[in-house]
């Protein structure tokens, strides 16, 4: 065992973040690459541009083979432009195409498939929405009811999506849907693909608790499917096989290393705020407690470090053939709930440092930096629910890292 | 970056918990916890026959040469198993000789060290309970060709059978208060020393030590004079990073043994570890425990490779001294009533825990660090 770090990835992380510090200088005012930044016509041009400019440089699929126009580098090339990327909070990525359906492709894809629909990703000029949830599938997503009835060369889509995350901007989904009515729950669906322009498909916002009046920032959204036709072609998989196909597209890059790294950003950020910033008479940075419960969120991310690495190495292992990806599950899980969690007390931490300043929106001009931690205080319960919840992470943990018996 | 073990590291690995296992089962541990000496001399000698006190000394020094990560990785079965005796005090003093004695000091301690005939420790705590280079108040005077000194160490680990003391001593007032210190190696029966141990929580040693007019040669400063805190900080980084290792294990140790518990144990007609409730526990127990794992594991082999950082051995500690306790109370939690009695092995590990918090740095000093070194 060893910690040196790999060869060429200190030069590679160099390019990437001075690439970043660049492309940063762009970013509209009190950016912070969320939910709700991306959510405005300026952000998406922002996130647009980016992508198109990642896209030229080949960043986009820096691990696939060079074949579907990868670069062909390994997990921890691939990891470190996540973790620069991430320290700059940087746009220009869109994670379902990138971490969801390019290596679902990749691993179980068609030819056909990969030619079609990788190139696109590659060059950052498609996006991607997750068509999974249902009203009545949520963790149980074995549940799903959406109809997908065979017509020739086609698919006739009937059912609703919902909690569909960036669906108004998506171009293509990727869907579960049911195939088959006498095969119950997750042995009758299948995995598809379509194009969200298609006839029969209403996408409506959900507004999340962000809103207000004076800004509706619709991030969600109900998809309805109304006899939308999808060639069979489309299908990954099988008919009926579909749960395979989803089960190991969820497990695509969970090292959760990216994530911390974002983290940590924030927090640097905050630490500087508390040595500028005197209240009564002291600067907050003083304040013996602050001092504690910062230096507490730096500790957990490094400890999140420690084992993101080991997740890594896990899933360099399973690609190599060396280990199975079940070996995987466990680590994964936890490391899931366990970054949105800490990512949760950090902005929580933050709004409360703010004391009563805390509350205050970006448009007021007492907003403490730019009125962040407002807005994060409000996205913050979401990550510890989407991707599989927390207390269905500590399920899998419990049954497959601790051998405990399912009931 | 390779973040599997070599075939060696595994065999280490497997041959100490095996040892660890049939020479020091849990009735041995509860008996050295009552006992005066709080080790046992047998396995002590033992261990040295199969080289453990000396496995990082090179050769000349009586050692085979392994690494700080190897030791490591053998604390961590220590931890694992529990091994009650003055190994981290002795090892963390021996491996500081190597790196800042003279070639007379290390010619003369380490072969003894690997040969299991010295036990060593670093008396450098005091009544003001702190870390710190400013709060040491024992002194040194220079008398011809020897210092006198002076003072009372507290907490000191082992020293009620240690052979000689790493003493930690004023020998020059300075306004920068890391400077002015110095490290003498002190033969623990010289005049002079009076040595009480004190019971604590952990039913380890940690005695008070009192100094009146000590004699020491000129020739016991280990290091150089006034520039002791360099040593001082040789010590604790090796010695908090071998701490994190004894502690990771610990908390393997007490996960398996809930996990083995929930699992038989049955309440309601089923064993209990089919509640939810219970298995959520022991999920976020496990990646409590995978995550110390691997900042230990990670951590030591920094230390090893002289690459950590203060901040780095800062927040792993810190880590580790919050989950060790998180993860033991826990598990007695899942235990029930049983979990909490004397006869019980999840106790052992349960009082360890805070006892290991506070050895080589607690929680809120850790974190003080932290905070510095992020520039607060
Ligand atoms: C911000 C956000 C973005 C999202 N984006 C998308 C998207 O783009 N595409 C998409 O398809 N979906 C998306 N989702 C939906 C997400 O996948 C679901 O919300 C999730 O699967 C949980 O389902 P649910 O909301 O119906 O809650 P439920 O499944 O009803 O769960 C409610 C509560 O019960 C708990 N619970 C449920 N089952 C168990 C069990 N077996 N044991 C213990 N506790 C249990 C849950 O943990 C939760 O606390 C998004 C959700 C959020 C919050």
């Amino acid at each position: 065992m060893d910690f040196e770090p790999i060869a060429g990835t200190e030069e590679l992380r160099k390019e990437f973040e001075d690439f970043f510090k660049e492309v940063m200088k762009d970013a509209p005012p009190g950016w912070e690459n969320s939910p709700d930044d991306l959510a405005t016509d300026e952000g998406w041009a922002f996130h647009r541009r980016v992508a198109r400019e990642l896209g030229k440089r080949g960043w986009l699929s820096l691990a696939w083979p060079k074949k579907y126009g990868g670069l062909g580098k390994s997990i921890f090339e691939q990891l470190t432009f996540n973790e620069v990327r991430a320290y700059y909070r940087a746009p220009g990525v869109d994670g379902f195409g990138m971490a969801m359906v390019a290596p679902t492709l990749l691993a179980m894809g068609t030819e056909e498939q990969r030619e079609e629909f990788l190139p696109p990703i590659a060059r950052g000029e498609v996006t991607w929405a997750q068509l999974w949830s249902e009203p009545e599938a949520g963790s149980d997503l074995a549940n799903v009811q959406t109809m997908a009835v065979r017509d020739g060369d086609y698919y006739i889509l009937n059912g609703q999506k919902v909690w569909t995350t960036g669906a108004h901007n998506a171009d293509w989904a990727f869907a579960v849907v049911r195939t088959s009515k006498e095969l119950t729950r997750s042995r009758g669906l299948s995995f598809l693909l379509f194009d969200l322009k298609s006839p029969g498909v209403e996408i409506r916002p959900l507004p999340t608790m962000s809103s207000h009046s004076r800004k509706v920032e619709a991030y969600f959204n109900e998809v309805f499917l109304d006899d939308v036709r999808v060639l069979v072609k489309n299908r990954v998989g099988e008919e009926n096989q579909g749960w395979a196909i989803t089960r190991a597209t969820m497990n695509f890059e969970r090292s959760g290393l990216a994530g911390l790294g974002g983290i940590r950003h924030s927090l640097d950020e905050l630490i500087d705020f508390c040595k500028e910033t005197r209240w009564r008479g002291k600067p907050l940075s003083e304040d013996p407690l602050i001092r504690y419960r910062l230096a507490e969120i730096a500790v957990g991310i490094t400890a999140g470090q420690a084992t993101a690495r080991h997740v890594l190495w896990g899933q360099h292992r399973v690609e190599m053939g060396e280990a199975p990806a079940m070996e995987m599950v466990p680590r994964a899980s936890s490391m899931k709930y366990y970054q949105t969690e800490l990512d949760q007390r950090f902005v929580y931490l933050g709004c409360q440092i703010m004391g009563l300043y805390g509350q205050l929106k970006r448009e007021s001009k007492w907003a403490p930096m730019a009125g962040k931690f407002e807005r994060l205080y409000q996205s913050a319960p979401g990550p510890n629910i989407y991707a599989g919840s927390t207390e269905i992470q500590k399920n899998l943990v419990a049954w497959i890292g601790l051998g405990l018996p399912r009931t | 970056m390779n973040l599997d073990f070599t075939e060696e590291q595994e065999m280490l690995r497997t041959m100490a918990r095996d040892l660890l296992q049939t020479e020091c089962p849990k009735t041995l541990v509860r008996e050295l916890e009552e006992s005066d000496l709080g080790y046992s001399p047998e396995l002590w000698k033992k261990m040295a026959e199969l080289g453990w006190q000396g496995l990082t000394f090179p050769e000349e020094y009586g050692g085979t040469g392994m690494t700080f990560f190897e030791l490591a990785l053998l604390v961590e079965e220590m931890g694992r198993n529990i091994l009650p005796g003055p190994f981290i005090s002795t090892l963390v003093c021996g491996l500081t000789i190597l790196e800042a004695g003279s070639e007379q000091q290390k010619r003369e301690f380490l072969p003894k060290v690997a040969a299991g005939e010295m036990i060593l420790t670093l008396a450098l705590t005091e009544p003001s309970a702190s870390w710190k280079p400013e709060h040491i108040s024992v002194r040194a005077v220079a008398s011809n060709e020897e210092y006198v000194i002076n003072g009372t160490k507290l907490f000191v680990p082992d020293a009620h059978v240690a052979d000689y003391l790493l003493v930690v001593a004023r020998t020059e007032d300075s306004t920068r208060p890391e400077e002015g210190i110095t490290v003498f190696l002190v033969d623990a029966r010289s005049p002079g020393i009076q040595c009480e141990p004190q019971l604590t929580l952990g039913l380890d040693n940690k005695a008070e030590v009192v100094f009146k007019d000590v004699r020491v040669p000129k020739g016991n400063i280990l290091g150089e004079l006034n520039q002791g805190w360099k040593v001082v900080q040789i010590a604790m980084t090796k010695g908090t990073a071998l701490k994190i290792a004894e502690m990771s294990g610990g908390c393997q140790a007490s996960l398996e043994m809930a996990n083995a518990f929930v699992k038989e144990r049955v309440q309601y007609g089923r064993p209990i570890g089919t509640f939810q409730v219970i298995q959520h526990y022991l999920a976020d127990v496990w990646g409590k425990t995978d995550r110390t794992t691997h900042i230990a594991w990670e951590i030591c082999w920094k230390v090893g490779a002289g690459v950590a950082t203060p901040f780095e051995v800062a927040a792993a500690k810190a880590w580790t001294n919050e989950a060790y306790k998180w993860v033991t109370e826990r598990c007695v939690q899942c235990h029930g009533a049983i979990g909490t009695t004397r006869d019980h092995d999840m106790g052992l590990y349960y009082r360890r825990a805070k006892v290991a918090e506070l050895d080589y740095g607690d929680t809120d000093s850790q974190m003080e660090v932290v905070a510095q070194q992020m520039g607060l």
